[in-house]
């Protein structure tokens, strides 16, 4: 394999963990949490479409996929309805705490469904088929991940910028209790922050899922820790640099392979991470604080 | 309907067990500027805060044109017509100043270009600024862009929480000329101020609250004009 098959294989991973950074960046970017347990919703939302597929056989499969993201969309709600909401107003480690515990919760709750083997996610027409791009031959998913990632990052930014509701959304990352003096109801705003996570991580498991197909209980963990890591090196709270940090980690993971370092990864991302605190705290589009007081 | 936009009969607010306001009656009589004077931690902003919903009192009511609206949620209330321009001023900085004003109308479904128009003219510096990030405005274009946005919910009752609090003197007489028109156009005012001297000049009457009590009331003259005022709010300094 040459250097731009590597490199295309590392924006497609990118890609998919952009989407799931995108739901921590979110997420932190109004209530000053991580939220832990969005890669194990990642992973659930993969469970869920090898159930729906195989309970539904007769669904076609793009209605499965639009039920997987229904679904997912709503356990995300649910999650915040009630390990979020109820301790809105309490210390932030305890809401971080009750994420870990969630994040627990549907780790077992898989395992003890699934068995705690893997399973095999179903063959996802169109994007599963192989294809010939650029002389690389691989998966549609992994030529077409990047680009929806990017997509969809683009039209999400504009609705925060350029919609009422995405102004509400950013005078709620601000301070809650004006936001409420405005009349804005803060707790819609949270639910369907969580609700748009929710949707970028079930649309991102189906492409990583397309090409990385056995799924058991742990398999939101990696995902999760990578997308997370990338988020802070893109600047938590930044939506666009969480795609660029989310990239840039998929495409150094990819490039170690490459060069015949895949067992060291996991170095590699960490190392960046490491290199990225230290020379700029709040990462590459972290938010410039200094607003006057 | 009753002379008072606002009454508030017998109202409690406790914090943790510690009582923050005690019995607190009060009203205010519309299309006037009442004022609510007292040293720091006397109660006053919770009596505010407890108007707009965002504080939840133990027990009273709070009556808007003649109205309970006590236990309705903030934006049921803002949607009454009370508005809130909170302590500090508040402003989202990471919006701009167009956008704070329009976030200021974010319930309203009816056209607010004349009241945009409006904010404008009362603040021909929000027009000019208009697409600068809040946070780059200096402390009194802040206020300003406070008081705009809260006349952008095109409000019968506002209510101010200090809002000369860390200004330059001339800019506080710009803030208070701008309560005396606002009012003139017809909102009722209720003011909170550590500038006791500005206030009671501006105001048609004023309470005074000590620890969760009002132990005094009556015309702003009337209490400019009291020794016991005098004394303890408006110190020696007092020369007219």
């Amino acid at each position: 394999m040459n250097i731009t098959s590597y490199l295309i294989r590392g924006l497609a991973t990118g890609g998919q963990f952009a989407l799931v950074a995108i739901g921590y960046t979110m997420v932190y970017g109004i209530l000053k949490l991580i939220n832990f347990a969005h890669g194990e919703l990642f992973m659930v939302s993969g469970i869920l479409m090898i159930y729906i597929v195989a309970d539904l056989p007769t669904l076609p499969i793009g209605l499965a996929i639009c039920l997987m993201a229904a679904l997912t969309v709503f356990i995300g709600f649910l999650i915040e309805k009630f390990a979020y909401s109820p301790l809105r107003s309490a210390p932030r480690m305890s809401v971080m705490i009750s994420a870990i515990g969630v994040s627990y919760l549907l780790q077992n709750l898989v395992s003890y469904i699934t068995g705690g083997l893997s399973k095999q996610f179903p063959d996802i027409p169109v994007i599963g088929e192989s294809v010939r791009f650029l002389g690389i031959k691989d998966k549609l998913t992994v030529f077409l991940s990047p680009v929806i990632a990017i997509v969809l990052t683009v039209i999400l930014v504009q609705i925060i910028n350029h919609t009422k509701f995405g102004m509400a959304m950013r005078a709620v990352s601000k301070d809650f209790e004006t936001s409420q003096l405005m009349g804005i109801k803060i707790n819609r705003v949270i639910s369907i922050t969580f609700a748009i996570g929710a949707f970028l991580a079930a649309t991102g498991s189906v492409l990583y899922f397309a090409k990385n197909t056995g799924i058991n209980h742990l398999s939101g963990a990696n995902p999760g820790l990578k997308a997370f890591i990338a988020a802070v090196v893109g600047g938590i709270g930044s939506i666009p640099g969480a795609v660029v940090g989310a990239l840039i980690i998929g495409v150094a993971e990819s490039l170690a392979k490459a060069f015949g370092l895949a067992d060291f990864s996991d170095v590699i991302s960490f190392g960046l991470l490491i290199i990225i605190l230290v020379v700029k705290p709040t990462g590459i589009f972290g938010e410039k604080t200094t607003e006057k007081v | 309907m009753s002379d008072n936009i606002l009454e508030i009969k017998t109202l409690n607010v406790r914090f943790g067990g510690i009582l923050a306001v005690n019995d607190i009656s009060l009203d205010v009589r519309r299309g006037k500027i009442v004022t609510l004077i007292g040293a720091n931690g006397a109660g006053k902003s919770t009596i505010l805060r407890s108007v707009s919903g965002i504080v939840k009192p133990v027990h009273g009511e709070i009556l808007f044109e003649g109205e309970n609206i006590m236990g309705l949620t903030p934006e049921q209330i803002v949607k009454k017509g009370i508005t809130l321009v909170p302590e500090g001023r508040r402003v989202f900085p990471n919006l701009t100043v167009l956008e704070n004003l329009k976030m200021g109308a974010y319930l309203r479904k009816d056209d607010y270009e004349k009241d945009l128009s409006y904010v404008y003219r009362l603040f021909p510096r929000l027009e000019e600024r208009s697409w600068q990030s809040a946070g780059t405005l200096s402390g009194g274009e802040q206020q300003m862009l406070a008081v705009g946005r809260a006349l952008m919910s095109s409000p019968k009752l506002i209510m101010m929480d200090e809002p000369s609090l860390g200004l330059a003197p001339l800019v506080v007489r710009d803030i208070f000329s701008i309560i005396r028109t606002i009012n003139e156009n017809g909102i009722t005012v209720l003011l909170i101020e550590q500038n006791a001297n500005m206030a009671l000049k501006t105001c048609d009457y004023g309470y005074v609250i000590e620890t969760g009590n009002i132990t005094m009331q009556g015309e702003g003259d009337k209490l400019l004009n009291d020794d016991r005022v005098k004394e303890a709010y408006l110190g020696k300094s007092r020369n007219g």
